[in-house]
């Protein structure tokens, strides 16, 4: 166990503390720095170890979210639609990442960025099942008022994001995690070796996307409604590329740091700039592309590097 | 009769599809960027039509030749300032760059244009043409007649012109193009603005035809991959081969399974097409 690791399990283990000082505000933003951490950590697993650039945690965000949505709307208990969304989302990965994984880069990219509209088609045109358009009403839940249905819904995500950061320490510890490994830094001579390539990535993609729908079933509970539009944003896909970028890609702890400091500069802007929101987090992410490209973690490194040279 | 309208249809609305896609396919196939803004320009486009026939009594014609150089422009400009600081990194930071970019341009429409659904109706209407019961609007005619003019302007560009020639050559061997004297920068920055001034026209003949908002910008950039992906990437005749296949695609298929399922059917067939013939109908490695 790294250290970074230890520092990223002691930092989630702080966030537990939220509910004894925060009230509902609160609460409602340490539930999405959850989800944020856990749709970047995920992300990671595909686009950080195995060097894919996958645009498809919308569709799988928002699959979870549907088949969360639609057993919950049909009187089944949240601790069993939670758990069907992930596993849900992960055979359907899975499936789909071993014809789509074939491909590379810009081509692998269009195919996931489609991976969004199929999806979200298919349930705007399932109206019987999914509402459509209309979207999907999920019943409250019976609970004692609105500070312990946040609370609740609170724990609900930061035991997922436990699980997620666990899941993707053990991945990189792993054989699996060696494996993606190298097929980022070459995947022909990973093949050559014996590696069997297509089940890798195949199962990167399936554990991506299956913290990834536990995370939609959880916010459809939470949020009660839920369309096409909203759970099959495109935005979804790109915000953790962002906040990967913004901590450095690859490591669990920069990534979930960049979740965080990501989720603080959003509600920054949502709040001042609610009618240009969009625009300046496009202006972030411009800048950040352009001036820090290896992220947050990086300057540490640079003003160092920097301090050497002058010394 | 049936039979020959969806035909007609599709041949009509391929033509947009692929005006639509050209500079899509331009871009990608010399920078190798997946250009996300090219929805946005397109929706610019069809504000810059929209505005100047509102506000000048402009005709629609007379706005292709005006869009064309302030696009180009506005494409170099961008390309020159921000696109080729980040030009050689992977995929991933260049397509995030033309997200975050795009989100900037949306944004920037919705406040100044709102996000209200406007159309550009001509007066006196130009009504419609029928040949043996097929039915053609001329608005659309026309308009796919001017999208053909545009592709076969950058088609000559490509084969006739000194510039066309380099970009021709960045495309097929950058380093090659390097010894050979090519100011590799410029020519991406050239190509860039190529497709910029390709997709504001088309969005001024799309103002003709379609509803006009910042909304509908994701719609045409889903059209421009499909387009691309099916027709094979960078060529002219890739482009208007795969722009007519779709158009055929969704008129068959909202025939046989109602228009609903269209879009579904056309990015189902995006990633069948992807793994079976990445380099679509027409792929070569060259570009014309």
């Amino acid at each position: 166990m790294s250290r970074s690791n230890l520092i990223l399990l002691a930092l989630i283990a702080c966030i537990a503390a939220l509910p004894m000082f925060g009230g509902a505000y609160a609460l409602r933003l340490g539930t999405i720095a959850c989800m944020y951490a856990i749709l970047a950590l995920s992300w990671n697993v595909v686009g950080g170890l195995a060097g894919y650039p996958s645009f498809a945690t919308a569709a799988f965000f928002g699959l979870g979210a549907y088949i969360g949505g639609v057993l919950l709307a049909r009187g089944m208990p949240l601790a069993a639609a939670v758990p069907i969304a992930g596993i849900g989302s992960f055979l359907v990965a899975a499936l789909l990442g071993a014809a789509l994984l074939r491909l590379r880069g810009h081509y692998f990219a269009i195919a996931s960025l489609s991976l969004i509209e199929v999806f979200r088609e298919v349930v705007n045109n399932a109206t019987d099942l999914t509402g459509g358009g209309m979207g999907l009403n999920i019943p409250l839940s019976a609970s004692a008022g609105v500070m312990a249905d946040a609370t609740f819904f609170f724990y609900a995500m930061w035991s997922l994001l436990l699980v997620t950061a666990v899941m993707v320490m053990a991945v990189s510890l792993s054989k699996l995690g060696f494996g993606l490994s190298c097929i980022r830094q070459n995947e022909t001579a990973a093949n050559m070796v014996g590696l069997n390539t297509t089940l890798y990535k195949s199962i990167a993609f399936g554990l991506s996307a299956c913290f990834v729908g536990s995370a939609g079933g959880i916010y459809a509970a939470w949020v009660h409604y839920i369309d096409p539009s909203d759970v099959f944003d495109i935005l979804y896909s790109v915000k953790p590329i962002v906040m990967a970028l913004i901590g450095g890609l690859g490591s669990p702890l920069g990534v979930t740091v960049g979740a965080f400091v990501y989720l603080g500069l959003e509600e920054v802007v949502w709040r001042n700039y609610i009618q240009i929101h969009s625009g300046v987090l496009g202006i972030i992410i411009v800048l950040l592309l352009l001036f820090l490209p290896h992220g947050l973690m990086s300057v540490g490194s640079w003003r160092w590097r920097r301090g050497m040279k002058n010394a | 009769m049936f039979a020959a309208q969806i035909l007609i249809n599709a041949l009509v609305l391929g033509c947009l599809y692929a005006c639509i896609a050209i500079g899509f396919s331009l871009v990608w196939g010399v920078l190798n960027v997946i250009n996300l803004i090219h929805g946005s320009f397109i929706v610019l486009g069809a504000y810059l039509a929209w505005s100047l026939y509102q506000g000048f009594h402009v005709s629609p014609w007379y706005a292709l030749v005006i869009a064309a150089p302030l696009f180009f422009v506005f494409g170099y400009v961008i390309q020159r300032i921000v696109l080729n600081r980040v030009i050689t990194a992977p995929v991933l930071v260049t397509l995030t760059m033309t997200f975050g970019l795009d989100l900037i341009l949306n944004n920037a429409m919705i406040y100044y244009f709102k996000a209200d659904y406007r159309k550009l109706t001509l007066k006196p209407p130009m009504g419609s043409v029928s040949i043996f019961d097929v039915v053609v609007p001329v608005d659309r005619l026309v308009a796919t007649i001017a999208a053909l003019a545009l592709t076969g302007i950058l088609y000559l560009i490509l084969r006739r012109l000194r510039v066309g020639r380099a970009i021709v050559a960045v495309r097929l061997d950058r380093d090659a193009a390097v010894l050979m004297g090519v100011d590799v920068n410029a020519i991406y920055a050239i190509a860039f603005g190529l497709g910029t001034a390709l997709a504001g026209c088309a969005g001024v003949l799309m103002a003709l035809i379609f509803p006009i908002s910042p909304l509908t910008s994701t719609a045409y950039l889903g059209k421009a991959f499909v387009v691309c992906v099916l027709g094979g990437l960078g060529s002219v005749s890739g482009a208007l081969a795969g722009g007519v296949l779709l158009a055929l695609i969704e008129g068959v298929g909202s025939a046989m399974f109602g228009p609903a399922h269209a879009t579904t059917l056309s990015f189902v067939l995006l990633i069948v097409f992807l793994i079976l013939r990445p380099q679509g109908l027409l792929g070569r490695k060259g570009f014309e």
